[in-house]
C-alpha cells in the first residue's frame, strides 16, 4: 500500500567515511509517485544538495529539472490506476551531478524520451501554448540524458553541471 | 494559494504572496487571477518578487492568466528572481510578457498609495 502522506524515504547518504568536515558524494530516496509527494521530495533533494556544498544557482536548477520529471512521471506514467514508487538517486562527480530516477508506471511514448522542441510563440495571444514546456526545460538544463526501460522500470539518467551559468545556452 | 490586489490609479496590482507556482497550485492560481481581473483597471502587474519556484504548470498558468483577462488589457510581470526568470528565458516566454525589474521601476509611488 502506498504512502500517501507523501513521506519521503531517505535510501542512501553514504555515511560510510562520516566525519569532521565531511560531504557526502552520494544520496538516494524513494517515495510515491503521487502529485503529493514532489514538493516534499523537491526539498529533501534540496537539503541534500546544500549538505553536499552544492552552489545555490545549481539547486536551483536541479529542482526545475526535478520538478519536471516528476510531474511527468506523477500525470503520464504512473497516470490511471498505475500507481508505484519514484527512487532517485544523485552522485556527485567532477564538474556535474550525475543523477539516476526510476519509475515502473507505463513506459515512455516511442520507448523515447522526447526531444522538447521548443513552442513556437510567434503566434497571437490566444493560441499561446499553456503546457508542453516541461521537455524543453530538462533538455536545456542536462547533459547526456538517457531513457531505458529496464523490465518494467522507466530508467532516466542524466547530469545537471555543476558550473550549470556556463553550460545553458 | 495567497495574492494580495490594491488598484493604484490606472494599474491593478496583484502580489503573489507565495514562495511557489507549481503543479500543486497552479489552477488555483489561474482561477483568483480570473476572479481578480473580472473588472478594475485595464493594466494588470503580477508581482512576483515573492516567488522562488515556478515549473512549467505554474508558467503554464501565468500563459493562461494572461490569454484569459481579454483583449485590449495587458498583463506584466514584475520582479522575477532569478529560478524563475531562467525559466521564461529557457521557454521565450520572456519574448511574450512586458517584464518589471521591480514593482518601484513602474514609477508608482508605491509607498504613498497605502
Amino acid at each position: 500500500m502506498l504512502d500517501r502522506s507523501g513521506a519521503v524515504m531517505v535510501r542512501d547518504s553514504d555515511p560510510s567515511t562520516a566525519g569532521a568536515g565531511f560531504r557526502p558524494a552520494r544520496f538516494g530516496l524513494a517515495f510515491p509517485g503521487t502529485a503529493g509527494s514532489v514538493r516534499g521530495a523537491l526539498t529533501t533533494v534540496r537539503s541534500a544538495l546544500r549538505g553536499m556544498g552544492v552552489p545555490q544557482e545549481t539547486c536551483g536548477i536541479v529542482e526545475i529539472v526535478l520538478a519536471e520529471v516528476l510531474n511527468n512521471i506523477v500525470e503520464h506514467a504512473y497516470a490511471g490506476n498505475a500507481a508505484g514508487f519514484v527512487e532517485l538517486d544523485l552522485e556527485r562527480r567532477e564538474g556535474a551531478l550525475a543523477f539516476e530516477m526510476r519509475d515502473w508506471g507505463h513506459p515512455m511514448p516511442g520507448s523515447a524520451a522526447p526531444d522538447g522542441q521548443p513552442k513556437d510563440l510567434e503566434v497571437p495571444i490566444p493560441d499561446l501554448p499553456e503546457g508542453g514546456f516541461g521537455w524543453h526545460l530538462i533538455r536545456s538544463l542536462t547533459l547526456d540524458l538517457s531513457y531505458d526501460r529496464t523490465g518494467s522500470a522507466n530508467v532516466l539518467r542524466f547530469l545537471v553541471p555543476l558550473n550549470g551559468v556556463a553550460t545553458l545556452q | 494559494m495567497e495574492l494580495v490586489c490594491r488598484d493604484t490609479g490606472e494599474l491593478r496590482l496583484i502580489k503573489v504572496a507565495e514562495d511557489r507556482i507549481d503543479a500543486a497550485v497552479a489552477i488555483q492560481f489561474k482561477d483568483l487571477v480570473r476572479e481578480m481581473t473580472e473588472d478594475g483597471p485595464m493594466r494588470v502587474v503580477l508581482d512576483l518578487s515573492r516567488v522562488t519556484f515556478l515549473d512549467s504548470s505554474g508558467l503554464g498558468a501565468v500563459v493562461a492568466a494572461m490569454k484569459q483577462i481579454g483583449a485590449g488589457r495587458k498583463l506584466e510581470l514584475a520582479g522575477l528572481t532569478p529560478n524563475v526568470e531562467k525559466v521564461f528565458r529557457l521557454t521565450r516566454m520572456d519574448t511574450v510578457f512586458t517584464i518589471h525589474p521591480d514593482v518601484d521601476a513602474l514609477g508608482l509611488g508605491l509607498r504613498h498609495a497605502g
